[in-house]
């Protein structure tokens, strides 16, 4: 394979990606890309950026070897990057820190996201305290009383939270809402997309400051194993922390790659969110993607246990990954997902978000295949406590 | 010559002005669209724009998102919104109709196969609003073979670059987006307008039409002053929402004729 350098200028991997909006989104994307371009070859930004991953999310995160877990399931090694253990318990930080700085020096005081779970809703807020800026989140009004909690969470941080009543009530909503404050009140504000989708250059800049997950852990796995792992999975939802884990080794054909989507209630059922696996490609969001959609091209509704994998796209990176098969995407239940959870609960003392728990069940079905010498990442892109409710209910427990 | 520069042809020889109203196919329900494009063309209209429901209307405000949900409940497709365009042309040969709508219901479709059944059920033009140029050369090579228009938006905010480019597509007419924002948004700047019409007239040679914020006669004559056409979308709209169904054709032909009046005056 040639050395993999993309997306191209106007943001395609392959047939994937672009830009597609309404004429009236164009220029504030086109300031974006040129603002994106000059600041991420930027020293000073980057050394800004290296200095609040490492003292405000609490980076680097570790590489933790899952052994009684691993002697468990009695296959490969099962090493779990801890993204978990970020300030604001996930990935989704390194993110918004980016891109909350990029908003700073663009003159930019209102920032804007759109959240499913809240999880991207919570980082965004977090970084709009920490930088004293002005933050709206939109969430889809389903979702607003599905999770309480994290809008309390938002609220106490400072920001506003907007119920989305329009179409599904849900993320792709919140989405829609967002983009359109966006076209509106462009001049002030900045807007925060939480995964590596949407028109570029999201796609692009949100896999680029995710892809300290995967930097990091080449050096860790180089320093405490003198070698990189057989395997990398991670959940795939949008895609951003399975794409911060892969990307730094894509060129590197010798590591497998697999991304693990919601099989909800399972793929031969229409109560699912496994894009890749079983959507069709088209255009939603910005940008050309695989897609749930019906046979009109209207995007249907998803359904997973764990709220941020549940969306009807996924990022264009990953639509590409799949067709040229540098990657693997495959499906993992609600069930299955549940088990996962409990599992590292009782083995690690590590209570996984349900995102990432997809990730662990397949490792689970996985690692029995392979041998006790080989090694499998997991990118263990969130803690658990927000899901206490969800799982207490799903095992009939009233709390 | 094709329906819509045939349309623009006589308009002009007669000095008026187009007036282009947009209603969502399927809205309030699946009956009334026929009978209301036919109301439209009896109440004045030159041209109308028919929007093409879809699920994610990213760039609509929430009138016209609302319209779009009225219509998906009803399961109205892209294919039932082509029959409803076979329909009105069983009684008219004349009025120009342009689909206007989101991109992924015509992939989910495929150009060639979307293309050759529009041409078939008389559409003329077609506007797809998050098709930038950038992105669709192949669609409207296609929409080029089937005689049928390419529509494109321009905004405030293009660039004299994009003016160009899309001035190079486009064929019909062009959609100039008379604000910020999304449709159904009301603070039309006209002094605004009237300056940034005079630049995308010396890259333009096709009509210019202008919406977005035009909300009644007045604000239709002033626009129609400026531009060869003056597009009404969301306050249709909205008067389609509030209608209840025995007034419904009526209140939209008021609507609209006196919103044809405005326009006609200003030319006199």
């Amino acid at each position: 394979m040639n050395i993999y350098d993309l997306p191209d200028k106007r943001g395609h991997f392959g047939p994937y990606g672009g830009v597609f909006v309404a004429e009236t989104l164009i220029s504030a994307l086109d300031k974006l890309r040129e603002q994106y371009d000059y600041y991420r070859n930027d020293t000073e930004f980057k050394r800004e950026f290296e200095n609040e991953l490492k003292h405000y999310v609490g980076r680097p995160s570790p590489i933790y070897h899952a052994k009684r877990w691993s002697e468990h399931l009695g296959g490969a090694q099962i090493l779990l990057k801890r993204e978990d253990l970020n300030h604001t318990g996930a990935h989704k930080v390194n993110n918004t820190v980016g891109q909350a700085l990029l908003a700073r020096r663009m003159g930019k005081n209102r920032v804007i996201a759109e959240t499913g779970a809240g999880q991207h809703g919570v980082a965004t807020a977090t970084v709009a305290a920490r930088y004293g800026m002005q933050c709206v989140v939109y969430m889809g009004a389903e979702d607003v009383r599905r999770q309480a909690t994290n809008v309390y969470r938002m609220k106490l941080l400072g920001a506003e939270v907007v119920p989305v009543e329009s179409g599904s009530r849900t993320l792709k909503d919140a989405l829609n809402e967002a983009m359109r404050d966006w076209v509106t009140h462009v001049e002030n504000t900045f807007y925060i997309i939480g995964t590596v989708a949407g028109p570029h250059p999201y796609p692009m800049m949100v896999r680029d400051f995710q892809t300290v997950i995967g930097t990091e852990a080449k050096l860790q796995m180089l320093e405490t194993y003198g070698r990189q792992p057989d395997v990398l999975i991670a959940c795939v939802g949008g895609g951003s922390n399975a794409i911060g884990l892969f990307y730094p080794y894509i060129n590197d054909e010798s590591v497998r790659m697999i991304g693990v989507e919601a099989a909800g209630k399972g793929l031969d059922t229409n109560e699912h969110a496994a894009t890749l696996s079983k959507g069709k490609p088209g255009v939603l969001h910005g940008n050309r993607t695989y897609l749930i959609q019906d046979d009109n091209g209207q995007i249907i509704e998803t359904h997973s246990i764990s709220a941020g994998l549940d969306y009807p796209g996924v990022g264009p990176e990953h639509a590409w990954l799949k067709d040229i098969h540098r990657a693997e995407y495959v499906g993992i239940t609600d069930d299955e997902a549940l088990e996962a959870f409990h599992a590292l609960c009782r083995f690690e003392g590590i209570m996984p978000a349900l995102e990432s728990s997809h990730a662990l069940a397949y490792a689970a079905k996985f690692a029995p295949t392979l041998s006790k010498d080989q090694l499998i990442l997991i990118n263990l892109s969130g803690r658990g406590d927000k899901d206490m409710a969800t799982v207490a209910q799903m095992s009939g427990i009233t709390l | 010559m094709n329906r819509i520069a045939q349309t623009f042809a006589v308009l002009q020889s007669n000095r008026k002005k187009a007036l282009i109203p947009f209603i969502t196919a399927g809205d309030p329900g699946p009956a009334n669209t026929v009978d209301l494009m036919h109301c439209l063309v009896e109440a004045g209209s030159d041209i109308i724009e028919l929007g093409v429901p879809f699920s994610d209307p990213m760039a609509d405000g929430p009138t016209i998102q609302r319209s779009s949900e009225r219509a998906l409940k009803h399961q109205v497709g892209i294919n039932s919104v082509l029959t409803m365009v076979s329909d009105f042309r069983k009684k008219n040969a004349q009025t120009p109709v342009v689909l206007m709508g989101y991109a992924n219901p015509i992939e989910a479709m495929g150009y060639e196969h979307f293309a050759a059944r529009a041409k078939e059920a008389g559409v003329d033009g077609v506007l797809t609003v998050d098709y930038p140029p950038e992105e669709c050369e192949e669609w409207v090579r296609c929409l080029q073979q089937h005689d049928m228009d390419a529509i494109f938006l321009l905004s405030p905010t293009s660039a004299q670059s994009r003016v160009a480019r899309v001035a190079e597509l486009a064929k019909g007419y062009i959609y100039y987006v008379s604000l910020k924002g999304v449709t159904g948004a009301s603070h039309l700047d006209l002094k605004e307008v009237e300056s940034r019409l005079a630049e995308l007239r010396a890259a333009v040679s096709i009509p210019i039409g202008v919406g977005f914020g035009i909300r009644d006669g007045a604000m239709a004559g002033a626009v129609a002053k400026l531009a060869d056409a003056v597009v009404v979308g969301s306050r249709i709209i909205e008067e389609i929402e509030h209608s209840p169904q025995n007034e419904l054709l009526n209140n939209v032909r008021n609507l609209v004729a006196d919103m044809r009046k405005a326009i006609d005056k200003q030319g006199d």
